[in-house]
């Protein structure tokens, strides 16, 4: 048995890692800084898939992203990683999209992929921590979800059994292909990237990255596995009215400044009285118990 | 989040030598894989920024996976169960990373497998594996032991073992007995050949790295009756066939996660390598200068950590209102210790170059006669590459034995304490200077190459480049050390006694080791000026060393040998 399986990934700047600059004056990250990584719960979900690769051979891993061509830097990733191809889905149109005009776009682009029995995505992403996206193609493509997945156990008979993190412990589920999964932070690290597998993708791009490059376009033309695809709004026949800004009912009113501060530490005594006193306190003011 | 390559520039500028432009097009046969293999480099650049994105692989999972693993592996290292070894989980993590990661065969042609590097960018991972965690290298870098399947077993063992390797099974090579370790003429492990031709292993293998592996290279005894080396094959005991079982695992001081065995052979089915007979004269010799090789890298990397660990210490530990390192004497012992690595890394690059010049051609005169000048070439690289292994491995672990010291010196008491790195270092360092032949035998392989001048020959090559104006005072100095070196050597070999020259030995080659080395770095400083300090730092410092041993020869009376020799 082999599986059709999409991996959605998307391109963030990482918030790991902030200096004093990652911030703009108006309040709004300042990309520029900022590296541009692969987010990092989405390769938690690549794995998942790449290990379905390993388990059902044939099985098939489209990277699927949403941005700019510089995008294409994580479908390179995912390459160097064992997924088989990517789709870097870039328009104007797409531009200022909340995460519902997000996930009718990429709704779209997985009905334009077609034929698929898995969508695998990170939880959430480090720029704006939503954990929405998921869910919401699930939605749009009318298709059960499992989401906090930690291990994709395994896919027999039409059904996938997923081991889910929840917060006092973990539960074990069966659902239907095709089904989305979104992909939780304790699940397996991604694998390295693979020596032999950078050596062959290292050329790899999406036909704008190259448009001024002859030698580079001739080369990649000649091997069809070294094109990333480029769709637009209307590769995937997308409504405009849903892309995009246009597309989008969250409006962004105001940006505040919030600080975090300290409070005062509190030191416990190594005694069984303070001990207990403690102990009791926390269980009446609910933290523990 | 650490990336050992990119955090560490010397890498890229011994990467960049010039001379990797010819190793590259020789050992790619001009591009000829390009069309072949989709990861085959096109040209000359694509090769570079291949071995650059590799490296940079292995340099993240050194940095973020076996380095974080280390203290884990060597607190709990592996055990025996049933004659098994069970590796620590951190070893067995790294082993799956290095696996997934395609970083097993890095040398072994495509044909096989493998990534078909160069020697030089294989010897960089094993460098950074090594920085990352010294015990690990010895499982990793036993990939190595597929250089000699490759070089001397036939097509079909070849085509059954090397993808396997590329695949990610370890190998280990079983030499050493209780009664031959140096001396490995001795080896009894017997060989029997059964009425069918094929052949059986039966006796016992002490202090095996790695002993349960996959694939083993085996030394044993088939010729019966026979109490000489020439009386030695070399088998291949595939795992999968079972008959060897590990007895025990050696309970070690250092590089702990690296299973060291006893293994007794029972009737277990080999395969032989090559001809009879060659198994110590050729094969052996072949495998342990790879081995050396593999160690001279182990031993940089663990002098990078060790100069690290005493550089971040340095700059922290604050005494009488400032940071250590402010003090002249600690400050001495820190620069000493990056000029000790600089050399030391120069040395084993300058090395790897010279064995992947000879070794391609070697390659390349199985597909074609040699021309003439290439024949020539590959004459001059193999004598410098014979040379220069047993002064890098003799050097190299020496003085990463000496930064791993000056490392808890820097530490002060707290270096004393299991709560630090160093005291790991300082462990791991200390077979450095003894397994693969210790330092002794290295220089017995290297004193052939000071009376025959190989070293000298090299030097004067050097002496004859053009450097910058501000190097012209270190330049001479180097050659004020030359010619201490060559009145030295006059004076030990116009003695005309064997046992004098073995007596002087050390010296001698430790003079040619400080010459050499000194000149590497004064090369590299050409190319990057940020080398020039450890420059002036090491040829002070080999300087007064030379002059060190100048005195010692240059005063000592052949009869007073009497008082050194052991007598009852």
């Amino acid at each position: 048995m082999s599986l059709n399986i999409i991996v959605l990934a998307k391109q963030v700047p990482d918030t790991r890692n902030v200096g004093k600059d990652a911030m703009k004056e108006d309040g709004t990250i300042n990309r520029a800084v900022l590296p541009a990584i692969f987010n990092p719960e989405d390769l938690n979900a690549l794995e998942q898939a790449l290990k379905l690769k390993e388990m059902y051979p044939g099985t098939t891993v489209t990277l699927l992203t949403m941005g700019p061509a510089r995008a294409a830097e994580v479908i390179r990733e995912g390459l160097y990683r064992g997924a088989d191809r990517g789709i870097v889905l870039s328009d104007r149109a797409f531009a200022g999209a909340d995460t519902l005009a997000t996930s009718y776009a990429l709704n779209a682009a997985v009905r334009k992929i077609g034929n698929y029995d898995l969508i695998i995505g990170g939880r959430q992403a480090i720029d704006g921590d939503t954990a929405q996206v998921g869910p919401q193609i699930a939605e749009k493509l009318k298709l059960p979800q499992v989401t906090y997945a930690e291990e994709i156990i395994e896919v027999k008979d039409g059904k996938v059994v997923v081991k889910r993190r929840l917060e006092g412990g973990v539960e074990t589920v069966k659902a239907p292909l095709p089904l989305v999964i979104t992909v939780n932070g304790s699940a397996d690290e991604c694998r390295p990237r693979n020596a032999r597998n950078v050596q062959k993708y290292k050329y790899a791009a999406v036909p704008s990255e190259i448009a001024n490059d002859e030698e580079r376009k001739a080369f990649v033309a000649a091997r069809p596995y070294l094109e990333i695809g480029e769709w637009t709004a209307a590769t995937v026949e997308a409504d405009l009215a849903q892309c995009g800004l246009a597309g989008s009912p969250t409006k962004v009113k105001g940006i505040e400044n919030v600080v975090f501060t300290a409070k005062d530490a509190r030191r416990i005594e190594n005694n069984d009285e303070e001990l207990e006193g403690l102990i009791k306190e926390l269980i009446a003011n609910h933290t523990i118990g | 989040m650490a990336n050992f390559y990119t955090d560490n520039e010397a890498l890229k500028l011994h990467l960049n030598h010039p001379m990797m432009k010819k190793i590259v097009e020789l050992k790619e046969r001009n591009f000829a894989d390009a069309d072949k293999f989709d990861y085959a480099p096109q040209n000359f650049e694509d090769a570079m920024d291949s071995y650059d994105r590799v490296l940079d692989i292995v340099g993240e999972i050194c940095g973020d996976i076996i380095a974080e693993n280390a203290e884990d592996v060597d607190h709990n290292g592996p055990r025996v169960e049933n004659s098994r070894v069970i590796y620590a989980e951190g070893t067995k993590k790294n082993l799956d990373t290095c696996r997934k990661a395609g970083l097993m065969g890095m040398s072994m042609p495509r044909r096989l497998g493998g990534l078909n590097f160069p020697i030089t960018p294989y010897i960089m991972a094993a460098d950074m594996v090594s920085r990352a965690d010294a015990g690990f290298e010895n499982l990793w870098g036993l990939q190595d032991c597929a250089e000699t399947i490759y070089e001397f077993a036939d097509e079909a063992q070849k085509e059954k073992y090397i993808p396997r390797v590329c695949a990610g099974e370890t190998m280990s090579m079983d030499l050493t007995e209780p009664d031959a370790g140096s001396d490995l003429q001795s080896v009894m492990l017997k060989a029997s050949q059964k009425e069918d031709g094929s052949w059986v292993l039966n006796g016992v293998k002490r202090f095996i790295t790695n002993g349960d592996s996959d694939i083993h290279l085996v030394l044993a005894r088939s010729e019966e009756g026979t109490k000489d080396g020439r009386g030695l094959s070399m088998f291949i005991y595939d795992k999968r066939n079972g008959g060897v079982n590990v007895r025990r695992i050696e309970n070690k001081m250092g590089i702990k996660g690296s299973p060291t065995c006893e293994l007794v052979y029972k009737d277990a089915p080999a395969e032989l390598v090559g001809s009879r007979k060659l198994g110590l004269i050729k094969y052996v010799m072949a495998l342990m200068n790879g081995a050396r090789l593999g160690i001279a890298a182990q031993s940089v990397g663990i002098s990078e950590h060790a100069y690290r660990e005493a550089l971040d210490y340095a700059k922290e530990r604050k005494q009488f209102g400032k940071a250590i390192i402010e003090f002249p004497a600690v400050a001495e012992i820190v620069s000493l210790m990056k000029a000790k690595l600089d050399a030391s890394r120069t040395l084993l690059y300058a090395c790897s170059r010279f064995v992947d010049m000879y070794k391609i051609y070697d390659d390349i005169a199985k597909e074609r006669k040699l021309e003439v000048e290439e024949k020539k070439e590959a004459k001059f690289y193999s004598r410098l590459a014979d040379a220069f292994t047993p002064l890098a491995k003799g050097m190299t672990s020496e003085f990463c034995n000496q930064n791993a010291y000056d490392c808890i010196q820097i530490h002060g008491g707290s270096g004393f304490m299991k709560d630090y790195a160093c005291e790991q270092i300082y462990r791991d360092a200390r077979i450095t200077s003894i397994y693969e032949g210790t330092t002794q035998l290295q220089v017995v392989a290297a004193i052939r190459h000071v009376t025959t001048g190989t070293y000298l020959d090299w030097i004067k090559g050097e002496a004859e480049k053009q450097v910058a104006a501000e190097d012209e005072a270190v330049k001479a100095t180097l050659n004020f050390m030359t010619q201490q070196y060559i009145d030295a050597v006059e004076a030990v070999t116009g003695v005309n006694d064997p046992k004098f020259l073995d007596f002087m030995a050390r010296r001698l080659v430790e003079m040619a080791g400080y010459i050499v080395m000194g000149y590497l770095m004064l090369d590299d400083t050409q190319r990057d000026s940020s080398f020039r300090k450890s420059l002036h730092v090491f040829v002070n410092y080999g300087k007064a060393e030379v002059a060190k041993h100048a005195d010692f020869i240059g005063n000592f009376r052949p009869e007073e040998i009497s008082d050194y020799l052991y007598a009852e």
